[in-house]
């Protein structure tokens, strides 16, 4: 183990925080999927898998390592549609209040003046994956909007259609919201350190609901020494093998022994899948 | 590492399997490129798996017009060069994207100029597209998809009711039947047979396609079918209509098994082709001029 200092927590990078955070999402969960190009989810994962007694599996798409199919690229939708995933992660260029996510587009379809990649499986694992975290690094008014232009996957559905999964939570750059499958939409769980409900407020499009107790709103908790040991030590060496930059760069880790980089809370720096 | 000439251990294999003298499915690669018509349907697989990028190449230089990409289920590179040299009519996509090294920029210009007509889809849409198909049935129903924009703006997807169970809606989707799968492999044998490992979205391809085309790093003296451990990554000759030899047919992205993606060249031409001249500066280095891509 590396040594403890009470310097560790002044030293959590925003990541850090978010790794813990969505850990605490995903207990209990049996399974865990992970797509590409989602550094922090995947460390989420691997945190949750250790805390777990490595009783969950982990399922990091894009890795050799960290994934075990054999059946092709459909595989991880077969077992999404057999209920053997519970947890899952989407983000969106836009997010909208009923947990609409757009993926497309912005602009009128299909000529849009702004083009992303495409709705990828989020049409089908919005649906069927039980909890699905939806992750966005850039909260603004721009992302988190009214009413989303191009809807790849909905937030929720008629009561006749087959959908046992859905939103579960929304975790930002400012705070964490969970999801209400039955009055479709967000309430806001907690702000993290340094940021608050206004600036929450100025920086979403949609109407979230807020704790009974709006001038207690709690704070994001900052992982603890021993949590962020083993995000910097066992979590950080596990996910190099998909991320390596990430590990190292954000989580400080060198395969020699791992030096801490100093980068204070709020300086996010990765990746929007 | 093939020792001796492809003629030689042509000649040793058809002697040692009472084969007939003449194999006519090996070719070369411009002649496979060749048995791609204008207009064609074709299947490409996703980034990660391995693509035919040599055979995509030869495509381009060929001036293939007018084709219907069906991406596997997502494209690349490969999908942006065709769409940038004007090869692509009809896009069939999950998504589109130069994985970390940003958007695909010719895709986003023709997009937005409306010169490209795209189907929007979902990975396991295609899938199940494609699996419709190698079971040689009319469409496959799926799960998810409904109330999703992507499903308001197919018209050839169609919701049924569940026939076993009431209020149930389900999406059916038609099957995906490329005319030409084109798939990049690791080994092939003289006997047509292609090792593709544990990318099996390649065999699917195969299964659905009514073509197969194929790339191959090294074409073996030998049987694949042979090596029982080898065999389970095996296509089987039954669905490969012909094979070109492509060392290193797959870069600059990565090959399962073989090489990694070059992020050095993908960064360099998500550089260039972020506008229509740099494109055009990229395909004359890299594409069209065919010495320059073999150093």
């Amino acid at each position: 183990m590396t040594t403890v200092t009470p310097s560790l927590i002044e030293s959590c990078h925003l990541e850090e925080l978010l790794i813990d955070c969505i850990a605490g999402l995903l207990e209990g969960s049996r399974h865990i999927a992970v797509g590409v190009s989602s550094p922090i989810p995947g460390a989420a994962a691997l945190l949750a898998r250790y805390l777990s007694g490595s009783r969950a599996r982990v399922s990091v798409l894009g890795s050799r390592q960290l994934q075990s199919f054999t059946d092709g690229g459909v595989e991880i939708f077969d077992l999404a549609a057999q209920g053997r995933i519970d947890a899952f992660f989407l983000s969106g260029g836009q997010i909208d209040g009923s947990g609409n996510i757009n993926l497309v587009g912005v602009g009128e379809y299909p000529t849009q003046r702004v083009r992303w990649s495409g709705s990828f499986g989020s049409a089908y694992l919005y649906y069927l994956v039980q909890r699905v975290i939806l992750f966005r690094l850039e909260h603004s008014r721009r992302t988190m909007v009214e009413r989303v232009d191009f809807i790849s996957a909905p937030g929720s559905s008629d009561e006749n259609v087959y959908r046992p999964g859905g939103p579960h939570a929304l975790i930002t750059n400012l705070c964490l919201f969970t999801f209400d499958r039955a009055l479709q939409r967000f309430r806001l769980e907690s702000i993290h350190p340094g940021h608050s409900l206004e600036e929450v407020r100025d920086n979403t499009g949609f109407y979230f609901d807020l704790p009974q107790d709006i001038s207690s709103i709690p704070v994001t908790p900052v992982p603890s020494d021993a949590r962020l040991s083993l995000i910097r030590g066992e979590i950080a060496t596990a996910i190099s093998d998909p991320y390596p930059r990430f590990a190292r760069e954000i989580l400080g880790y060198a395969s020699s022994g791992g030096t801490f980089d100093s980068n204070t809370l709020g300086n996010a720096t990765g990746p929007v899948a | 590492m093939l020792g001796l000439s492809p003629i030689l251990s042509r000649v040793s294999y058809q002697k040692r399997y009472h084969l007939p003298m003449t194999i006519d499915f090996i070719t070369d690669l411009a002649s496979l490129a060749a048995r791609v018509p204008d207009g064609a349907k074709i299947a490409l697989v996703k980034t990660t798996s391995g693509v035919p990028m040599e055979l995509v190449r030869a495509m381009i230089r060929r001036g293939v017009r007018g084709l219907h990409v069906v991406c596997v289920p997502t494209g690349g590179l490969a999908v942006d060069l065709l769409i940038g040299a004007g090869c692509v009519d009809i896009l069939e996509t999950s998504g589109v994207s130069l994985d970390e090294f940003g958007q695909a920029p010719a895709f986003g210009r023709a997009v937005r100029s409306g010169s490209l007509r795209i189907l929007d889809t979902t990975c396991p849409a295609v899938y199940a597209g494609l699996q419709a198909s190698e079971k040689g049935l009319p469409f496959m129903p799926l799960r998810g998809l409904l109330g999703s924009d992507i499903a308001a703006h197919r018209g050839d997807w169609k919701v049924i009711d569940n026939p076993f169970e009431e209020e149930d809606p389900i999406a059916c989707l038609p099957a995906i039947t490329p005319d030409f799968s084109l798939v990049h492999a690791l080994q092939a044998d003289w006997q047509g047979n292609l090792y593709i490992g544990d990318t099996r979205e390649i065999l699917l391809m195969a299964h659905a396609a009514r073509n197969t085309l194929a790339t191959a790093e090294r074409i073996i003296d030998g049987n694949l079918m042979e090596d029982s451990v080898l065999r389970s990554g095996v296509i089987p000759n039954i669905y490969v209509s012909e094979i070109a030899e492509s060392e290193d047919g797959a870069r600059p992205l990565g090959m399962p098994g073989g090489y990694v993606v070059d992020g050095k060249h993908l960064a360099l031409y998500a550089e260039m082709a972020r506008d229509e001249s740099g494109f055009a500066e990229y395909m004359a280095k890299f594409v069209l001029d065919r010495e320059a891509v073999a150093e």
